[in-house]
């Protein structure tokens, strides 16, 4: 066998625009236009096809591609629904006399995660997490678990806007052992549990996405990991109103995917509700308003004023051509 | 194909063997004895030694197996992936060859098209999940490496949690290197399951000598001695045994 040589990361070829890549069996012709981003396997390419424009990836480990294109394919059979990026190709090419594995997928336009959040505001932080754990109950009730859940990973498309998922290397059938991680979202790490690849390892993901995308900073474990998780879901003020939920899906509290959703909606629901009736009436709000009245004062007696002296104008001007005639 | 045994060496060293000759001459021995050695060089941070480079990947190669030089921070993720592919790497040798049997030729992954290639690759997957594990951890504890061992052991942890999430079932052993009177001292004998393993190092003394290739001597004839004992006393009952005298 071959070494493999797994410091090679910078071994996946670095194409300029314009290179022409042709399928050995296929016969595809794709065209590169740049980059558009990096993984531990290869780098993904936007290239130009007859199918339009496509994602590329292409990687130097033959078998990590071939275990990617199975995962691609499999998505597909889940029925009906849109998950990852639809499988379009997958072939061998040659440039400058080195063979490359690459497969071609469905080019997906948007923009990360945090930047959608940068942009529209930490609100959509609860709406994504909502429509993330639809798609993995989907997932989960195939017979699938993600895996490598994190938000590099995910990408925002629309408007509509709609969480979608980009790198689905990592997913692994139900029951076997996660093939793919990142320590941050990893259950494992954590001390909180194995890594067998169940409904829980994905939700314990999730949470720590939602965490991540408030807390814009990803933590180490410390001493005790579930100790400093703990801690941060307490500390920060805007994780507290969730904290409830989190501690539940961490701690793989949560039966499925669709448990950790209806639940989730159920405290989005009630912090609406607290908006309305309970933070609304009371001072902010209403010195709010005294403001806005009291700001709207002067122009009202702007305007009485103008009316006092154009009728004062008037009535003297009236009474000065009475005068005249008389 | 039944579900096999994959048997490796792994190797956590900061590189630089000053005894007992060339490290990847008995590599390619345990190879010869379907023994994987996969090779982690150990660094600090800043420090970049070409030669503990060389070596480190003079001993994988010969070994048949991966090696992968990194700092502490990275050490837990590594060795589990590592591992891993070296697995993987090791279960796509067995299939292929099953492949040119079968096919009577030498039909090899890369001439496969990536359609056949994903049809092995499901079967490689599937034995990777079913098949049974052995590994000798064999870790440098010459006095160089005496700051590093604590992130060697939570590595350690973390690679038995990954691989005790799998199916097949998995066995450890644990030695270091240089032992107090031989080349090696076995710390944990074979055992299986993650609590083995934690709490070892403390009892470690850290040496001067790095004598990486007679370690890895030592290594093989682990997986022979293993052998014999298991067929004297079969099964899980051996290991019983051994957490009940520790």
């Amino acid at each position: 066998m071959e070494k493999t040589n797994m410091n090679s990361r910078n071994e996946a070829p670095n194409f300029p625009r314009g290179t022409k890549l042709l399928g050995k069996w296929n016969r595809n012709v794709y065209h590169i236009l740049k980059p558009l981003g990096r993984g531990a396997t290869g780098i993904v390419y936007l290239a130009d096809s007859k199918h339009g424009k496509v994602a590329l990836k292409i990687g130097h480990n033959s078998m990590s591609i071939t275990s990617e294109v199975n995962v691609l394919k499999h998505f597909e059979k889940v029925q009906g629904q849109i998950l990852g990026p639809s499988f379009i190709d997958t072939d061998d090419c040659i440039v400058s006399g080195q063979k490359h594995p690459f497969y071609v997928m469905e080019y997906l336009q948007g923009v990360s995660v945090f930047d959608h959040l940068k942009e529209h505001g930490n609100e959509w932080a609860p709406v994504f997490m909502v429509q993330l754990l639809g798609d993995l109950s989907r997932l989960h009730r195939a017979g699938w678990v993600f895996g490598d859940l994190k938000p590099e990973n995910l990408l925002i498309t629309g408007p509509p806007y709609r969480v979608r998922w980009i790198d689905v290397g990592g997913t692994t059938i139900k029951g076997r052992a996660i093939k793919e991680y990142t320590e941050f979202y990893d259950r494992g790490y954590w001390g909180m549990g194995d890594r067998k690849a169940d409904e829980q390892y994905d939700l314990f993901a999730a949470g720590m996405i939602f965490i991540h995308l408030i807390e814009k900073r990803r933590f180490e474990k410390g001493k005790d990991g579930k100790q400093t998780l703990m801690t941060c879901l307490e500390r920060n003020e805007q994780l507290r109103p969730y904290r409830h939920w989190l501690k539940k899906i961490v701690n793989g509290a949560f039966q499925d995917a669709e448990a950790a959703r209806t639940d989730l909606m159920k405290f989005i629901a009630k912090r609406e509700d607290r908006h309305r009736k309970v933070d609304q009436p009371p001072r902010q709000n209403r010195r709010n308003k005294v403001r806005k009245k009291a700001q709207k004062q002067p122009a009202l007696v702007g305007i009485i004023d103008l009316v006092l002296v154009i009728a004062f104008l008037l009535i003297t001007s009236v009474l000065y051509l009475v005068g005249q005639m008389i | 194909m039944s579900n096999g045994t994959l048997k490796q060496i792994l190797l956590l060293t900061d590189g630089c063997s000053n005894d007992g000759g060339d490290p990847a001459a008995i590599a390619a021995l345990a190879r010869e004895e379907n023994v994987t050695v996969n090779v982690i060089g150990v660094l600090e941070e800043g420090s970049l030694n070409e030669e503990a480079y060389e070596e480190i990947e003079k001993i994988a190669t010969a070994g048949g197996g991966i090696s992968q030089v990194v700092y502490m921070k990275q050490l837990a993720k590594t060795v589990q992936m590592v591992t891993r592919q070296a697995m993987t790497q090791t279960l796509q040798g067995v299939v292929n060859k099953e492949l040119s049997q079968i096919l009577g030729r030498e039909q090899e992954w890369d001439d496969l098209s990536p359609e056949k290639r994903g049809e092995v690759m499901e079967v490689v997957d599937d034995l990777g999940e079913r098949v049974d594990f052995e590994v000798v951890i064999l870790v440098d504890a010459s006095a160089s490496m005496r700051n590093k061992l604590r992130t060697v052991q939570e590595a350690l942890v973390d690679l038995s949690i990954s691989m005790d999430s799998r199916g097949g079932s998995n066995y450890y052993t644990l030695l270091t290197f240089p032992g107090k009177r031989n080349d090696t001292d076995i710390i944990k004998g074979w055992t299986s399951g993650i609590t083995g393993l934690s709490g070892l190092f403390d009892k470690i003394s850290v040496g001067g000598i790095t004598p990486t290739g007679p370690a890895i001597q030592a290594a093989i004839q682990q997986f022979q001695s293993r052998k014999r004992r298991s067929m004297i006393s079969y099964g899980e009952d051996e290991y019983e045994l051994e957490e009940r005298g520790s």
